[in-house]
C-alpha cells in the first residue's frame, strides 16, 4: 500500500510499504477513505518531537471502512464506516473507566520512555513517535487499529466523509479545550492560535455558552476566516498589536475569563523571550518554545483558567509560576480524551448544529503529501487544513 | 531568586539560582546538548531517553539548576563535601556482572478483583503468558512445578519449584528446589483497594552467581532485573485488564526492505 513516511526533518515521502496485519485480537484493519494533516504532524515534520524513526508511517486523523476484524472485536463488521480517534485506549483500565482515555494504562507498548521522561506513560497514539507507542499512522491506504472495539465510532453511510473526519481529533480537541474553561454566562475566552484547533475551540466555546471569543494569531487570513465564520469574534494580530493591552481593552480592563493555548510548542513571536526560546531550542538548551503559553498565563484574569490543547513534549523554560500562583489560576491540559467526546459531537453533526468541514482549505491526493506538508507548514494564510484522499 | 527579566542568555545564566557547581554546569551543558542531539538523531526508544535526559542536562548546565538534585535534596553548589546516596543493594557488580542476592520488589494496581488475579497467577502454567523469560511452567503435583526459561542461543535453563506459603486470594510464595542453577524465590501479594482495583506486589529474590553463570544470569534477567520484573508485572496488568498485551511488533513501516518510492 501507499503510506506517508517520516524520513527526517522536513522530509516526508510517499512509499510503497507492506499492508498492515492484525497483530492483536482486538485489532481491526481499516481501508482509509479520508485522512488529514494536523498541526501536531508539523511538530514531527519540524523535528521537535524526539523518538521518531526514519520510515515511521505518519497520520492520526483518519476514517474509512472496516475490512477485517480480530477475534476480539464483535461490535464492528466488514463494510462498517468508521472514524478512528487518534488516542488508542483499552476501555478497561481505571483511566478509561473514568473517561481519561488519553492516559490509558494499556495502550502504549513502550511505556518505559514516558515513564522515564514523565513519571508515568500516557496512551498510545497513531503515527506520533515511539514515545507514544510507535504505532503506524493513518496517512496511508490501510491502517491497523488496536482496541477497535473501543476506539472507532460507526457513522451512517449517508453522511459525507468530510463532515465527520474531524471527529478523529481536532473537533473533540477544540471542544475539550473549551469545556476545560468551565465557561459561565457572560464569559470572554481568549484563544491563541487560529489554526484548525483554534477554529474548533472558537466554535466550541460558543457552543458552550461563551459570550465573546478573542482570537490571536499573526496570519490575518486565518483570523479573518474565524471572523467570517462566527458572530462575536474579535481578533488580534500580534505582529502589529500589543496583545496584553489589547485584551484588557476588549474586556473592560478585566482580562479574559479563560485563555486557550491552541499553539503548542512551536510558538512564534518577536518578543525577547520568544527569540531566546528559539535560540535555545536550536542549540538544544531547551525543547519547547512556550511564548504563547506564557502570554496566556500573563493575560488571563485573576482566578481564571488556562486551557492547553497545544502540544508540549519536554521542558518549559521560565514558567511564570508567580503570575499563575498569585492570580490563583486553574490549569487544564492534555491529549484529548477522544472516546469521551465522539458520540455527542457526532450527534451535534447529525443534528446539523455544526458542519466541521468548514475548516478545510485544500483537498489533495495522498501521493501529494510532501507538497501538502510543506505548504501547510509554510503558507499558513492559505493552507488552513488539508485533507488527503488515498 | 533574583528578578527574572528578559535579558541576554548570560544575564539569565548569572541570575539563576544555582545548585550545580560551575564545572558540572559546563559538563552538563555540553553533554546534555550532545545527548539531546544524538538522542533525537537516534530516534528509537533509547534515543528518546537520551534526548529528554539530554534536554534536562542541557537545561541544568545552562541554568546551573538540577531538578534531580532538588528532588534528592542534594546541594553541590556550596557544600564542601559530596553527599552520595548509599547503595542499598546487597548484590554487587563484579567485572560488570551482578553477583550475590538480588532483591526486586515491584507494585502495580490492577483494575480487577483480588480473586480473579489470584486465580490466574495461582495457575503457574499461566506465568509464561506475561513473564518474558519463561518458556513454560508445568504443574507436576499440587504444590510442585517445573519451570523452563529461555536462555541465549536457543538453549534453556530448567528448575523445579514448590509453593512455600499460600493464603487464598491474598498471597502466594514459591521457591526453587535444591539443585537449581540460579536459586530463586518469589512472593506475590494481592491487596484490595476501596475503588481502584487490586494492588499487586511482587518480590523476587535471585542468587546471582558470578562467573560464567553470572553472564547467563545477565542474559536471562537483563542487566537490570528490576526492569524485567516490572515489565512482567506490566504485561500481567494489561493481560488481566484488557485481555491482551498490545504490540507493534510486525507492523508496517517504510523501513521494510521492499519499501520503495511510490509512483505518484
Ligand atoms: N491536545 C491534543 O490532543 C491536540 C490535538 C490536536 C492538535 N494539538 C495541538 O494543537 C496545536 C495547534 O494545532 P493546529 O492544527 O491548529 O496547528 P497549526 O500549526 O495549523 O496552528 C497553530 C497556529 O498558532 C499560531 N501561532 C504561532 N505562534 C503564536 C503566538 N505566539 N500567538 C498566537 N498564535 C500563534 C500559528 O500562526 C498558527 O496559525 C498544535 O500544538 C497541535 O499539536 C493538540
Ligand atoms: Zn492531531
Ligand atoms: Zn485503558
Amino acid at each position: 500500500m501507499k503510506a506517508v513516511c517520516w524520513m527526517g526533518k522536513e522530509d516526508v515521502r510517499v512509499l510503497n510499504v507492506p499492508d498492515p496485519k492484525i497483530l492483536n485480537e482486538r485489532d481491526a484493519i481499516i481501508k482509509i477513505t479520508r485522512t488529514a494533516i494536523c498541526g501536531s504532524d508539523l511538530h514531527l515534520y519540524n523535528g521537535y518531537i524526539p523518538s521518531m524513526m526514519q520510515g515511521d508511517i505518519l497520520g492520526h486523523e483518519f476514517m474509512g471502512e472496516v475490512v477485517e476484524t480480530g477475534k476480539g472485536v464483535s461490535n464492528l463488521k466488514q463494510g462498517d464506516k468508521v472514524v478512528v480517534p487518534f488516542t488508542i485506549a483499552c476501555g478497561n483500565c481505571f483511566f478509561c473507566q473514568h473517561e481519561m482515555y488519553s492516559v490509558c494504562d494499556n495502550s502504549n507498548p513502550k511505556p518505559e520512555g514516558q515513564e522515564t521522561a514523565y513519571g508515568f506513560a500516557g496512551s498510545g497514539l497513531f503515527g506520533f513517535s515511539h514515545l507514544m507507542g510507535g504505532f503506524a499512522g493513518g496517512q496511508a491506504e490501510y491502517a491497523r487499529v488496536p482496541f477497535a472495539d473501543v476506539g472507532p465510532i460507526k457513522v451512517p453511510d449517508s453522511i459525507e466523509d468530510e463532515k465527520v473526519l474531524f471527529l478523529s481529533d481536532i473537533f473533540p480537541t477544540g471542544f475539550m479545550a473549551a469545556e476545560n474553561c468551565n465557561i459561565q454566562e457572560g464569559d470572554t475566552v481568549a484563544i491563541w492560535g487560529a489554526g484548525p484547533v483554534g477554529q474548533f475551540a472558537t466554535k466550541s466555546a460558543f457552543m458552550l455558552g461563551a459570550e465573546k471569543v478573542i482570537l490571536i494569531d499573526h496570519y490575518q487570513d486565518r483570523l479573518d476566516f474565524a471572523k467570517a465564520n462566527n458572530e462575536n469574534v474579535e481578533t488580534i494580530n500580534f505582529d502589529d498589536t500589543e496583545v496584553h493591552d489589547k485584551l484588557k481593552d476588549l474586556t473592560g480592563g478585566r482580562g479574559p475569563d479563560s485563555c486557550i493555548d491552541a499553539v503548542g510548542l512551536e510558538s512564534h513571536g518577536t518578543t525577547p523571550d520568544a527569540i531566546l526560546d528559539r535560540v535555545k531550542a536550536a542549540v538544544f538548551l531547551a525543547t519547547d518554545r512556550p511564548h504563547a503559553l506564557r502570554q496566556a498565563i500573563f493575560c488571563v484574569r485573576k482566578g481564571g483558567t488556562v486551557s492547553i490543547p497545544g502540544a508540549y513534549g519536554g521542558f518549559m523554560d521560565k514558567f511564570p509560576i508567580g503570575a499563575a500562583f498569585n492570580k490563583g489560576l486553574t490549569f487544564k491540559m492534555g491529549q484529548t480524551h477522544m472516546q469521551a467526546y465522539m458520540p455527542k459531537l457526532l450527534a451535534a453533526v447529525e443534528e446539523g448544529k455544526i458542519d466541521p468541514s468548514f475548516v478545510i482549505s485544500h483537498r489533495l491526493d495522498l501521493s501529494e503529501a510532501p507538497t501538502a506538508y510543506d505548504s501547510f507548514n509554510n503558507l499558513k494564510n492559505d493552507w488552513r487544513k488539508v485533507v488527503l484522499k488515498p | 531568586m533574583k528578578q527574572n527579566q528578559e535579558k541576554s542568555i548570560t544575564d539569565i545564566l548569572t541570575n539563576m539560582n544555582t545548585n550545580v557547581s560551575p564545572t558540572e554546569r559546563v559538563v552538563s551543558a555540553t553533554a546534555g546538548g550532545a545527548l539531546l542531539a544524538y538522542g533525537i538523531k537516534r530516534g528509537d526508544t533509547f534515543g528518546i531517553l537520551l534526548s529528554i535526559v539530554g534536554g534536562g542536562l542541557a537545561l541544568r548546565g545552562a541554568t546551573g539548576h538540577c531538578q534531580v538534585y532538588d528532588a534528592m535534596d542534594i546541594d553541590k553548589g556550596e557544600a564542601p563535601t559530596n553527599k552520595r546516596l548509599a547503595n542499598k543493594k546487597s548484590a554487587t557488580y563484579q567485572n560488570g556482572l551482578l553477583s550475590g542476592k538480588v532483591h526486586v520488589k515491584k507494585s502495580l494496581t490492577i483494575n480487577k478483583s483480588q480473586a480473579e488475579l489470584y486465580a490466574f497467577w495461582r495457575n503457574f502454567e499461566n506465568l509464561p503468558k506475561f513473564m518474558a523469560h519463561l518458556e513454560s511452567v508445568k504443574t507436576t503435583d499440587g504444590n510442585k512445578s517445573h519451570w523452563v526459561a529461555k536462555a541465549p542461543m536457543g538453549t534453556t535453563v530448567e528448575w523445579d519449584a514448590e509453593i512455600t506459603s499460600e493464603q487464598e486470594n491474598e498471597r502466594i510464595g514459591w521457591k526453587s528446589l535444591e539443585g537449581a542453577d540460579i536459586p530463586n524465590s518469589g512472593v506475590v501479594e494481592f491487596k484490595p483497594t476501596t475503588n481502584r482495583g487490586t494492588e499487586v506486589k511482587v518480590t523476587l529474590t535471585y542468587e546471582a552467581p558470578g562467573g560464567a553463570l553470572g553472564a547467563m544470569f545477565a542474559k536471562l534477567f537483563g542487566e537490570e532485573p528490576s526492569q524485567q520484573v516490572y515489565g512482567d508485572l506490566y504485561r500481567f496488568k494489561s493481560l488481566m485488564e484488557s485481555g491482551e498485551v498490545i504490540s507493534v511488533e510486525g507492523q508496517s513501516s517504510g523501513r521494510e526492505p521492499q519499501a520503495k518510492k511510490a509512483a505518484a
